[in-house]
């Protein structure tokens, strides 16, 4: 069949328009609860930092919002350490922590060692800090984010209130290897970390990830077998968001306060 | 039913299948299989898109100009794609975060433009949804079964329910490592492709 200049012309354009009016209805449609979903993710991750929600849980839309009437979001300032309570709107909750610190003065460049060993080459000004208090859970839980062997790992750390021990960990996006680093996700090796002492007196970093099996039971945390890249990432992190240069001024304000 | 459809619809089940026969979709065969679900998932976002852009390019194949039609099939698959990944994240968003990468790459699959452009074009609408839901249900078998085995043999579960008991878990099972890596999809579509053809001889080709 021969057809015209002037037909194929117009059947293209029909054929956009028809094709983008679908796509754009089909998002609009939909655009509010993917948001929700992605936030509520988030949310549920913040639940499992604190401990308050084991990893294969599922909680319905209603209790997550119900619990999350008892965390408060704070901006931290990372150089002073003073922090306000803000409210996080489910856009930004689904916005990736670090895109904040990679603009001008949105954030300052990390110290080149510990950018090295964590591939976090950018450290925002403010920093997220949600405060748990639903009773019997209080804790503070942190963003932490670092490079694994792979691809960057992103995921929470929960503190106790005086920041002297771990409450729980949790990952929520990397691309590790399944079975070996990827055993960051375990809910067995997560457990360890709960009670260990994470912050000493002067603000030293306690916690440790170590080679192998673990011998000092208050402060160590087993290797994961197999995934030595993975595990240093995860020890680099933790020593770079818990310290001076990321959330240590502000967890000295509580050392001290309590 | 009559004999040409009955080929239509069973063909691509298992001598024509379009994995293990025609080799294509293979990159989606390996990344989505290490867990059922996630198979089934896949499977079901393919059908969608298979059986729909079918339907329309069959409808719309005596108006295609032939110059721009390899585009136009591309256009219409691209949108179901966009359609059914917009879905996925509305309302199965545990899965979606997994496999939405690959749910777009759909796009790129060459079962869909293979159905479009060799059968889609010359057959009418009926006949082309069925021709689109049985490549998928051949594509979908095969997805299913290497999920089955590399979720059980790699984690000991199946569907998430706990079959094996894992050493990991403190169980008695040593989950195989290498069924959790993509390499061990190529391992079983291979055993597949090699039962199949021991089953029906008239797939093998000639020297």
């Amino acid at each position: 069949m021969e057809f015209s200049n002037k037909y194929i012309f117009c059947f293209s354009l029909l054929l956009c328009l028809v094709c983008s009016l679908a796509v754009a209805s089909v998002h609009d449609e939909l655009k509010d609860r993917q948001v929700k979903n992605a936030q509520q993710d988030q949310q549920s991750q913040v639940l499992q930092a604190a401990g308050i929600l084991s990893p294969d849980e599922k909680l319905t839309s209603e209790e997550i919002e119900e619990y999350f009437t008892k965390i408060k979001a704070l901006l931290v300032s990372r150089e002073t350490g003073e922090s306000e309570v803000v409210k996080i709107t489910s856009e930004e909750f689904k916005q990736d922590p670090r895109s904040v610190a990679k603009t001008a003065d949105g954030g300052v460049d990390a110290p080149e060692k510990e950018a090295k060993a964590t591939g976090v080459r950018r450290i925002a000004n403010k920093l997220r800090v949600f405060e748990v208090n639903v009773p019997g859970h209080e804790c503070l839980v942190l963003e932490i984010s670092g490079n694994g062997l792979w691809s960057t790992l992103l995921g929470y750390i929960a503190l106790s209130p005086d920041t002297r021990e771990v409450r729980g960990i949790t990952y929520y996006s990397h691309k590790e290897t399944p079975g070996l680093g990827g055993e960051v996700d375990n809910p067995k090796w997560k457990a360890q970390w709960k009670d260990k002492r994470a912050l000493g007196e002067d603000g030293e970093v306690l916690v440790e990830v170590v080679k192998g099996v673990a011998t000092d039971a208050e402060r160590e945390i087993d290797g994961l077998a197999g995934a030595t890249i993975t595990s240093r990432g995860v020890d680099s992190m933790l020593k770079l968001w818990l310290g001076d240069h990321g959330y240590g001024p502000f967890l000295k304000t509580k050392r001290g306060a309590l | 039913m009559d004999k040409a459809t009955k080929k239509v619809l069973v063909d691509p089940l298992h001598v024509q299948n379009p994995i293990t026969l025609q080799v294509l979709g293979i990159c989606s065969a390996l990344a989505v299989t290490t867990k059922v679900e996630t198979a089934l998932v896949m499977s079901a976002a393919l059908t969608f898109v298979l059986v729909l852009s079918n339907v329309s390019i069959s409808l719309l194949r005596n108006k295609i100009p032939g110059s721009v039609r390899i585009i136009t099939q591309l256009s219409i698959i691209a949108s179901l794609v966009v359609v059914a990944d917009q879905l996925l994240q509305a309302f199965l968003f545990d899965v979606a975060k997994e496999i939405s990468v690959f749910v777009t790459l759909i796009i790129t699959n060459c079962i869909v433009m293979g159905r479009a452009e060799a059968f889609a074009m010359q057959n009418p609408p009926g006949k082309s949804a069925l021709d689109g839901l049985s490549n998928s249900l051949g594509y979908s078998w095969v997805l299913i079964a290497v999920g089955l085995f590399r979720e059980l043999l790699g984690s000991g579960k199946i569907l998430n329910y706990t079959v094996f008991e894992a050493s990991a878990d403190g169980g008695w099972y040593v989950s195989n490592g290498l069924m959790v890596l993509s390499p061990s999809a190529f391992f079983l579509i291979g055993l597949i492709i090699w039962v199949q053809r021991a089953l029906s001889p008239e797939m093998n080709e000639e020297d």
